[in-house]
């Protein structure tokens, strides 16, 4: 694959808090990347500088190879799809989408052409006389989208695109955008605190926090072997406990011996030790590599999600199996449900569900989607 | 439900009421005072002759016969289509600029702008007047720097020159307000979008800020073309104005007369309103 976007030691910060840490990033041509992060985490910002409405204090960005940090953002052939879409109030459907190519004073013709194709790409035909501000979210956005690909950039950057839509049209929405970017063959660069939507969509997931890069991989690596506390906390649900390494293929923690499938880590290294709740398996207790007490229990439709206290250490665990409150119950692990991390400085913040409650995740997650600036 | 109804459809009757009072004696009752004026004559018999005299009486200027009140008509339209141009392309980069500067930075030239405005407005044309005249402050600074005395007071140019200082502020403010609710995303989609500077103003801002144009040129051209004073005192009175003309029928008691020339010029106004509104949402739709 080409390499289309290369950034280089970026680092920005504003009114000297460091938004950006020393990034660097490669990306590549046709790729559907996302940067997904907590807000505040700087992927927003990383998006600004490619398109051009952020200068970097220091860094390099290139486009196939030449500098992209001295053109300035209309010179630039990436396009944007805003968060609350910026479509231009004054100007129907057709016209918003012609807008990049009246511009380029396209010949009258080709841009007929053009917005038709666009059109029928969003399955928004004959809509071309309407008043952008008549429209639902859902169909704003697919002229948004419609507008920023008119033009035939070789990036498309897409702000959180989805954030101010309900979760029934979201969902379509994620399916429709990837069909685009397949069918258009453009880089899609994604923004998004959502770790579901950066799941279900990506080839490749960039996990951000604090200005820094946490882990670049496909949905699929991030999620099974999340390389920190921090990235193994964001994406889905994690029991991380401390542990040691106590040689290849042997981890100790809860003063129990595990197998697991992880090499490479030095003799008796302090490791985080990472358990997904659904990896685990709820046993009769004398059964069990571990013994623990029930203290709560919720009903999620698919699955119930129960906390149990194994010497202290509360752990999540997703089951269909109906076990109550105050029982005593064994688990038991998979060796290739362990994942080993590296100590970070992440150790120790994530991973214990003691204060867990599914209303305060819940207040978070709304926290996080106040709009980052 | 339905009573629940009725019941506030009664408060705002009540609560609207007065303000149909107000608007039955100061607005409509007025006007149809001026209408009735303009079509009756001294001894309140219905006449057209008020109205014919304003497009047939003539009178001689320097030897050639002209239409008297057409030709003051055509030199106020003239001279409010001058001032309103010139505010317009002073006042809007300045909106512009104001609507970006900091909230602090707004205020105080927000401020700066008004307060000429607080000033009586016959004292702001006295001023004008001493600083036009032939011995006044401009003149005595050209003198010094060699490039004096001009001749400016009684000349076209000083009274365009009052009408804009004059009504500048009602140029300024309609656009800035509406300026500085523009949204910045637009402006950055439309850099995104390939605009540069200048395509940014001519697609986006400007067609954007043209309800605030259209408000601001209202606001200048009406009282610039119905103006009196003005012209009486940096014209020095050689520039008959309609406004001048309304108020010497006025003050020579001829008002059936005076009443048939406000009309006119209501009715043209209300016309050119018309005119510019229609442009402006044709515009809003393209």
């Amino acid at each position: 694959m080409r390499k289309i976007i290369e950034l280089k030691g970026i680092t920005k910060s504003f009114d000297g808090d460091v938004v950006l840490d020393h990034i660097d990033l490669d990306i590549y041509d046709n790729e559907f990347i996302t940067l997904l992060g907590p807000s505040g985490c700087g992927k927003t910002t990383t998006l600004r500088i490619i398109a051009g409405f952020e200068q970097p204090d220091s860094g390099t960005v290139t486009f196939l190879g030449e500098d992209l940090l001295s053109l300035p953002p209309h010179k630039r052939n990436v396009n944007t799809v805003f968060q609350r879409y910026a479509l231009f109030p004054h100007l129907n459907v057709y016209e918003n989408i012609a807008f990049p190519l009246r511009v380029k004073k396209a010949p009258n013709d080709e841009i007929d052409t053009q917005v038709h194709e666009m059109l029928k790409l969003v399955a928004l035909e004959g809509f071309e006389k309407r008043s952008v501000t008549s429209l639902s979210g859902g169909q704003q956005q697919r002229v948004a989208i419609a507008r920023a690909l008119v033009s035939r950039p070789k990036v498309l950057l897409l702000d959180e695109p989805l954030a101010a839509l309900d979760a029934k049209l979201r969902k379509d929405m994620q399916l429709e955008l990837h069909k685009i970017q397949r069918a258009s063959g453009i880089t899609f660069i994604f923004v998004t605190h959502d770790q579901e939507e950066a799941l279900s969509m990506s080839d490749t997931v960039v996990v951000m926090a604090e200005g820094k890069i946490q882990q670049i991989g496909t949905p699929v690596d991030i999620y099974n072997e999340p390389q920190n506390a921090f990235v193994a906390d964001f994406i889905g649900e994690s029991n991380i406990l401390n542990g040691v390494m106590l040689e290849d293929r042997k981890v100790r923690f809860h003063g129990h011996v595990f197998e697991c499938v992880d090499a490479g880590f030095g003799k008796n290294e302090p490791v985080d030790v990472v358990v997904r709740p659904e990896d685990v398996d709820i046993v009769p207790e004398e059964k069990g590599m571990l013994r623990g007490v029930v203290t709560g229990v919720t009903f999620l439709g698919v699955h119930y999600e129960i906390i149990v206290d194994v010497q202290g250490f509360k752990w999540m665990i997703q089951t269909t199996d109906f076990v109550d409150v105050d029982e005593h119950i064994g688990l038991y692990i998979e060796p290739d449900a362990i994942q080993i991390m590296k100590k970070s400085k992440y150790s120790g913040m994530f991973g214990d569900y003691s204060s867990f409650s599914n209303e305060f995740d819940e207040l978070s997650d709304a926290e996080a989607e106040v709009e980052e600036e | 439900m339905r009573k629940e109804n009725k019941g506030l459809a009664a408060v705002r009757r009540a609560v609207l009421a007065p303000y149909g009072v107000w608007s039955m004696i100061f607005i409509v009752v007025p006007l149809f005072f001026v209408a009735y004026y303009a079509f009756t004559d001294s001894s309140f018999r219905f006449t057209t002759e008020n109205v014919t005299r304003f497009f047939t009486a003539t009178s001689t200027v320097g030897g050639a016969t002209v239409h008297t009140y057409l030709l003051i008509f055509w030199r106020s339209l003239k001279l409010a289509i001058i001032s309103t141009a010139i505010c317009l392309l002073l006042g809007y980069p300045i909106a512009y600029i104001l609507s970006r500067a900091s909230d602090r930075t707004q205020k105080i030239l927000i401020t700066l702008i008004m307060i000429p405005m607080w000033m009586n407005f016959l004292i702001r044309t006295y001023a004008w007047m001493t600083i036009l005249q032939d011995t006044g402050i401009l003149n005595g600074l050209l003198a010094k720097i060699g490039l004096g005395p001009v001749h400016i007071i009684g000349t076209e140019t000083a009274v365009v020159i009052g009408m804009v200082y004059d009504y500048f502020p009602y140029m300024i403010l309609p656009i800035y307000s509406v300026m500085a609710k523009l949204d910045m995303k637009l402006v950055e989609a439309a850099r995104d979008l390939g605009c540069n500077g200048w395509n940014v103003l001519r697609r986006v801002i400007f067609p954007l800020s043209l309800p605030g144009v259209i408000s601001g040129v209202t606001m200048v051209l009406i009282p610039s073309i119905s103006t009196f004073y003005i012209s009486q005192k940096l014209g020095n009175g050689k520039f008959y104005l309609i406004g001048d003309a309304i108020e010497g029928q006025y003050v020579a008691n001829n008002l059936h007369f005076a009443a048939a020339i406000a009309l006119l010029l209501m009715v043209v106004l209300l016309v050119c309103m018309a005119l510019m509104q229609r442009y402006a949402n044709k515009r809003a739709f393209v």
